[in-house]
């Protein structure tokens, strides 16, 4: 019945959504905020640790979502985990773009291995209502790492 | 009367001649027959609606309430002979009492901005319920933060039930204004508003029912219920948006100060001063909504062509079939089951998220609401993010119920 759907769940994004990895708080944590999904009201809370030179050691997150959602923010922890900071930041970017606008070359410079992993969230371009839950995670990391408390995806 | 004369007279209810005339529910979604189950968000239109708004543009229109010439003067009573439509319908004792505004957040918005300002003071309370939509929490919270008002919320049980003597617990000599929702929008809950405004007013208060989820279910007198004001808009009754109405008593409209300044709503002005206009237009400053006006005339006309209380024994039929089929999907949750409630049927599922759910219906060609239903504080009451909801109108039949509860089910093994 929902043939058409299956480029927007792909089975990464039903795995991910089921069984989350990194689902838990990091205390204490170098950056850590909020992020609201205002069209529906789901929130989640990203933690990223990093150590004196801003290479990220640990990445994590709690709260409550869609799949699509919660498999962005598993599939995020799994691969800023060794990344910098910096780099975590430009990968928003790419990740941002691809979901907005469908992009092909929105992750160039994406270390390849990671840009392939990340090209499932690509399916929700074609669903303007459904973007913002595949970059929450993404705006929440982006302003912790900023120091800033809170993000949505109004921003 | 013999039996057979009363099966003649009682009005039949035929769903197949109500789905001819709202054009829309012949379309295809997705390459499927649309099934919109979103009512309670926005109903849609009937051909005599559009009709109404149609035929004074093609035949009528013009300014009203201060041409001479003849459009003006046909159209100004096309307006006047809705607003007597809605009269009858609330059962008001005046027309003067039926103000248009745009929706019933307006209505609100009015009642606060100009009867709220006027009246209370620090530290007079105003009571709301768990199960407010945000437009009846955020004018008081305004009024919260400028004046010093006190909010004091009525809570409902975990199967959204209104609890009455909590309500009455809250009410003292402090109470001011109970403002609070004819019906729930999330839950289908009817709060027994007689009751309400019975216990408020012996307590000193006003009260303030926002009927926008009500009006299309439930028969209103608003003598009979004595209520302050009563509230709702157009759109949610199958007429047009951005036309509401506001109900309130004579006296207490007369000694409330206008709410927006400029045409219509003044009776005299120079630079130094202004009079106002009488009621209804000292609150309709501008231009109003004229078409729209005539056609929520035609929206009411036509729920009564087919009567509020055979709409609504159809649609408890349709809500008791859904509410049937949907608690036997496994892993399905229903929100809300106060005895008696109407038309709405909120539910979460645990393989799914409500937008993950959403998305997958629409696909089915299934219309239905997912989200916090612009009820925040009552998802938080009930411990949920989200939930999704299908509402039931007067077009909806038990045949759309089989197509949303086939759909769940294949939204289950999807998500497995």
């Amino acid at each position: 019945m929902f043939d058409e759907l299956r480029e927007l769940y792909q089975e990464v994004i039903l795995d991910h959504g089921k069984s989350p990895r990194n689902f838990r708080a990091i205390d204490p944590v170098k950056y850590h905020a909020l992020g609201h999904n205002t069209t529906c009201g789901d929130q989640l809370e990203i933690f990223v640790d990093a150590d004196d030179s801003d290479l990220i050691t640990d990445v994590s997150f709690v709260g409550k979502g869609c799949a699509i959602s919660v498999a962005s923010a598993s599939l995020m922890t799994e691969i800023l985990r060794g990344k910098t900071v910096e780099q975590a930041r430009h990968m928003f970017e790419g990740v941002h773009e691809m979901c907005t606008k469908g992009s092909d070359d929105a992750l160039d410079g994406v270390p390849e291995e990671d840009a392939d992993r990340l090209q499932v969230l690509s399916g929700v371009s074609e669903f303007p209502m459904r973007v913002k839950c595949a970059t929450l995670a993404w705006h929440t990391m982006n302003a912790a790492t900023k120091g800033e408390a809170e993000a949505s995806t109004e921003e | 009367m013999s039996a057979t004369a009363e099966a003649i007279i009682k009005p039949v209810f035929d769903v197949e001649a109500v789905r001819r005339d709202f054009p829309i529910l012949s379309r295809q979604v997705h390459g499927k027959p649309l099934v919109f189950l979103d009512s309670a968000a926005s109903a849609q239109k009937p051909v005599q609606v559009m009709d109404a708004e149609r035929h004074i543009y093609e035949h009528e229109y013009a300014n009203v309430h201060r041409g001479i010439h003849y459009l003006s003067q046909i159209c100004t009573d096309r307006m006047e002979a809705a607003r007597e439509t809605v009269r009858a319908f609330l059962n008001a004792r005046k027309s003067a009492e039926i103000v248009f505004t745009r929706n019933a957040t307006e209505s609100i918005n009015l009642v606060a901005a100009s009867w709220g300002r006027k009246f209370l003071k620090a530290g007079d309370e105003v009571i709301i319920s768990e199960m407010e939509h945000h437009s009846n929490i955020i004018p008081w919270q305004f009024l919260r933060d400028e004046l010093g008002v006190v909010l004091r919320i009525a809570p409902v049980s975990e199967d959204g039930v209104f609890l009455k003597d909590e309500f009455a617990a809250l009410l003292n000599e402090r109470t001011k204004l109970v403002s609070i929702t004819h019906m729930s929008n999330v839950l289908g809950t009817i709060v027994p508003v007689a009751e309400v405004v019975r216990m408020a007013h012996d307590a000193g208060a006003k009260v303030l029912l926002d009927g926008a989820q009500a009006v299309s279910h439930i028969p209103v007198d608003v003598q009979a219920l004595d209520c302050d004001f009563y509230v709702f808009s157009g759109h949610k009754i199958y007429g047009p948006s951005g036309i509401g109405v506001l109900y309130g008593k004579e006296e207490l409209l007369d000694a409330m100060p206008p709410y927006m300044g400029g045409g219509e709503m003044i009776r005299s002005v120079t630079f130094e001063k202004a009079e106002w206009a009488d009621l209804p237009y000292k609150f309709e400053a501008g231009t109003p909504a004229i078409a729209q006006a005539v056609g929520l005339g035609a929206a009411i006309d036509y729920v009564n062509g087919l009567g509020l209380d055979v709409i609504a024994a159809h649609e408890a039929d349709v809500l008791n079939y859904a509410t049937q089929r949907l608690s036997a999907i496994d892993g399905l949750k229903i929100i809300g089951t106060a005895p008696g409630k109407a038309s709405v049927l909120s539910f979460t599922m645990d393989c799914a998220h409500p937008h993950d759910i959403g998305t997958l219906v629409d696909r089915a060609g299934v219309a239905i609401r997912v989200g916090h239903h612009c009820a925040q504080p009552l998802m938080d009451r009930m411990c949920l993010a989200a939930t999704a909801r299908a509402s039931f109108g007067v077009y909806n039949t038990r045949a759309e119920v089989d197509v949303l509860a086939d759909t769940l089910e294949a939204v289950r093994e999807f998500f497995g």
